[in-house]
């Protein structure tokens, strides 16, 4: 019997449809991404029908983490003429008499994500370099009623940007009276449209199957 | 994927080659690899979405408002009770019967649950509604997007067989349950459903239901 003769040689596999491929992939995704943000802590939001997409501009963020803490995101989206991350800030400051200086302005402007810092520590928040390191002072923004940093940040950031609409996200084990109190403070500040957000859910019902 | 290059052991001479010379394409496959994995883990690909919810203006002047009548034949309460339950009772509880409270039925967020409380009791609204989407999709009602909602919300306005649920939260819900209660509404084509602050002595009847409260021993006591 003859014997078959395996080739020495590894075979040459041709990788430029392979390459070609990926190249396609890679650009699709360089172009439509929008890169995650980073949560001061994980939120998973609970999920509803609602095909409304999230605005993208002139929102505030409430963020309710599990453990019934509160952070704070405005976003102007792209649009970043009006600056209304800095103006809220020195409001702030200048309620607390704490001088921003132009630097620390910049560094709230560009920071990409919630924050949950009293006021009181925002200067060393936004002197820390690391992220490891300001997520020491996310300790949540105060909300008692002796302190009510949260009323004064939506209190400024209305009078900045009158057309800023509040988004609300929530975990889902959330416990539900922090929510209630943060939806009171939002009241006695007169904001009552509120955008819940949530991930989409396809349901489908059955009108017959029920009427059974 | 990578390739193992054997060099070839006859003699030295080198023929020169006559097709392309080929070009190793392995590194570049392996930094693409990586770039796709990394755009891959950062993207946020769906985006997020948002349910409104509008809730009544705080009154703030001290003039007493007459509470807007309501029918109590219509009126269905929710609570949402600890451990993802819903516990509803129909019609109204005075406080002065706190001795004597009506039980309040147990239900879950499931299909047969909730949703078939509210679909029941809601039948003829949420037929007209199907109906509608129903004659849109076959075409034979032509309109836009945009006026479908507001033809629904017309429905929703003019029906006056639903019911009107009043949506309240015991400490222990979660903002979970919040948001699937409103979902159930949105689901149920339900007309009106405010969101109220819920009462003490329906704390209580949660209480009396879920068996967490010594209340439940001293009406027996009386």
């Amino acid at each position: 019997m003859p014997k078959i003769k395996l080739p020495t040689k590894s075979p040459h596999i041709d990788m430029t449809p392979m390459v070609d491929l990926f190249s396609v992939v890679l650009t699709f995704l360089m172009l439509t991404t929008t890169m995650r943000q980073q949560e001061p802590a994980p939120v998973d939001t609970p999920f509803s029908i609602s095909e409304k997409p999230t605005p993208d501009y002139n929102t505030i963020t409430l963020l309710l983490s599990k453990d019934d803490k509160v952070f704070l995101n405005f976003d102007n989206g792209p649009d970043t003429i009006l600056k209304f991350r800095p103006k809220i800030l020195a409001e702030m400051g200048k309620r607390y008499n704490i001088e921003f200086t132009p630097e620390e302005l910049r560094q709230f402007e560009k920071y990409p994500s919630s924050m949950g810092v009293p006021i009181l520590k925002m200067k060393e928040f936004l002197a820390a370099k690391d992220v490891k390191e300001k997520l020491a002072f996310q300790v949540g923004i105060p909300i008692d009623s002796t302190d009510n940093q949260l009323a004064l940040w939506i209190l400024f950031a209305r009078q900045v940007n009158p057309a800023i609409t509040a988004c609300i996200k929530g975990d889902s084990k959330t416990g539900f009276p922090i929510v209630q109190k943060v939806l009171d403070i939002m009241q006695e500040k007169n904001v009552n449209k509120f955008n819940l957000i949530t991930s989409l859910e396809a349901v489908k019902i059955n009108l017959e199957e029920i009427q059974k | 994927m990578a390739e193992i290059i054997q060099e070839e052991k006859a003699g030295g001479k080198k023929k020169a080659k006559k097709h392309a010379p080929h070009i190793d394409m392995t590194p570049m496959v392996d930094l693409m690899c990586l770039l796709i994995t990394f755009f891959m883990l950062t993207t946020a690909f769906a985006k997020a979405k948002v349910m409104e919810i509008n809730l009544p203006e705080k009154i703030k002047d001290d003039k007493p408002q007459e509470a807007p009548r309501i029918q109590a034949s219509r009126t269905l309460n929710i609570i949402l009770g600890p451990n993802d339950k819903i516990y509803w009772y129909p019609g109204v509880v005075k406080p002065e019967e706190y001795n004597n409270l009506p039980p309040v039925q147990e239900v879950d967020f499931s299909v047969t649950g909730i949703r078939q409380l509210l679909l029941e009791r809601n039948r003829s609204l949420a037929k007209k509604i199907d109906d509608f989407k129903q004659q849109v999709l076959e075409g034979k009602i032509k309109i836009s997007q945009d006026s479908v909602v507001k033809a629904i919300a017309q429905l929703k306005k003019i029906d006056d067989t639903g019911p009107i649920v009043l949506i309240k939260a015991y400490k222990k819900a979660n903002y979970g349950n919040f948001v699937d209660i409103l979902d159930e509404m949105n689901i149920c084509g339900i007309a009106r459903y405010p969101f109220v602050p819920i009462a003490w002595y329906e704390e209580k009847m949660v209480e009396i239901a879920t068996g967490t409260s010594p209340a439940a021993v001293v009406p027996a006591k009386n």
